[in-house]
């Protein structure tokens, strides 16, 4: 396993922790090391210092609150925190709330496979790579992209990140989660 | 879950992973989601690359008391309900339900005329997103758009001189697209059209019809 997946693996541990029992220790760890990324992501999507503090604050309880829907065979950590700081962020500098796609099942009869999770970290692991390969000037407009720099008529798809590998995990997570609620 | 046949585009569905649509289109998107796991799966493909930028971004200072305020917000807060919302049995996925504040039958219509129905959900100067009916066996009135189209079906189906519509299938359509969409026999035909332009009928009656109806 690369470290870049065994740092991720070490994440989804502590949100475990945090889902099942509260575990302080574990978020002021998940606190330490996401707090100041959320924050900065705000500040480069527009927000002013102070807001930007406000809103990290509140996308750090939420991920207290929610860390039981947490699903480790989809999403790695980063990804996870990254969908609440997003869907946040739009609440507070946009004033909407987002519309989101409807729950899906699940439950501790769905409890995700240890194989599938660790094979989703992987992948995480080579996206992480697979963008800091990327050329400055494509890396750039994909941040560009994410952090809310672009219009959606400017947001050019041809990424040349390998997302089909993930796609089809997270697929292979999704009908693992339909066919054991049914 | 059946697979739609015609999924949304990469980068309208990119550009909803990283929050950088109209509110409209939110909308329609999420929507259309929901009624289907390869898009699903898409788009989470597209939010993991949000995760590994929120990776690599360079920390920003926290406030001294930051950690502390954090947790004092946890306690301040009220635990949220555990379960989702068991589907309603309707036609309209959750997000849809949401807007509308039901499902179908909640539906608040207003006749444009030759037996089409709107409902305006949502309209900003960007972007406007509703619900159309199309009486079964009926063409749609001709229209062109500036600007982008996204029609979800999410009852009954039509077809255009290129293609087929069914539940749960979305058609994106610029500018360059003059199209006679006609609802298929059997069923009223339900859409969600979200436009970030005004919509343009070329029939008489419904340019009539526009500043009263609010297309």
């Amino acid at each position: 396993m690369t470290s870049a997946a065994q740092d991720d693996a070490q994440w989804v541990a502590k949100v475990t922790a945090i889902a099942a029992s509260q575990d302080q220790a574990a978020f002021a760890d998940l606190f330490r090391h996401f707090a100041p990324k959320v924050k900065a992501f705000l500040i480069k999507s527009g927000a002013d210092v102070s807001l930007a503090e406000e809103c990290m604050q509140d996308v750090m309880a939420t991920l207290w609150r929610k860390a039981h829907m947490y699903d480790p065979a989809r999403a790695s950590v980063a990804t996870w925190i990254f969908t609440v700081a997003r869907n946040r962020k739009i609440d507070l500098l946009r004033k909407y709330a987002r519309p989101e796609p409807e729950d899906l099942p699940w439950g501790p009869e769905a409890a995700p496979d240890q194989a599938e999770v660790i094979a989703l970290q992987q992948d995480s692991a080579r996206l992480a790579e697979a963008l800091k390969n990327l050329p400055e000037k494509q890396r750039v407009l994909i941040e560009r992209a994410y952090f809310g720099d672009l219009t959606h008529s400017e947001i050019a798809a041809e990424t040349g990140l390998p997302l089909g590998t993930i796609k089809s995990r997270i697929r292979l997570a999704l009908d693992r989660l339909r066919h054991s609620m049914t | 879950m059946t697979d739609v046949k015609h999924q949304i585009p990469d980068d309208l569905l990119m550009g909803y992973a990283a929050g950088a649509l109209p509110e409209a289109f939110d909308l329609v998107v999420a929507t259309h989601v929901s009624l289907s796991d390869d898009v699903r799966a898409r788009l989470e493909s597209f939010e993991a690359v949000g995760g590994a930028m929120l990776n690599e971004v360079e920390c920003a200072e926290l406030a001294e008391d930051s950690f502390e305020a954090t947790l004092a917000r946890i306690t301040g807060m009220e635990m949220p309900e555990t379960r989702p919302t068991p589907p309603s049995g309707g036609i309209f996925p959750g997000p849809l339900r949401d807007a509308v504040g039901g499902d179908l039958d909640a539906v608040k219509w207003r006749s444009v005329g030759m037996g089409v129905k709107q409902c305006v959900l949502q309209s900003s100067k960007d972007a406007s997103v509703r619900l159309l009916s199309i009486p079964a066996g009926q063409a749609m009135p001709m229209h062109s758009h500036h600007g982008t189209e996204m029609t979800l079906v999410l009852q009954g189906a039509y077809a255009d001189e290129d293609d087929r519509f069914a539940r749960g299938d979305i058609e994106v359509a610029d500018e360059d697209v003059h199209h006679t969409p006609v609802a298929e026999a059997g069923q009223d035909c339900i859409c969600l059209v979200a436009t970030d332009a005004p919509l343009k009928f070329d029939g008489l009656l419904p340019r009539i019809a526009q500043p009263f109806v609010g297309i």
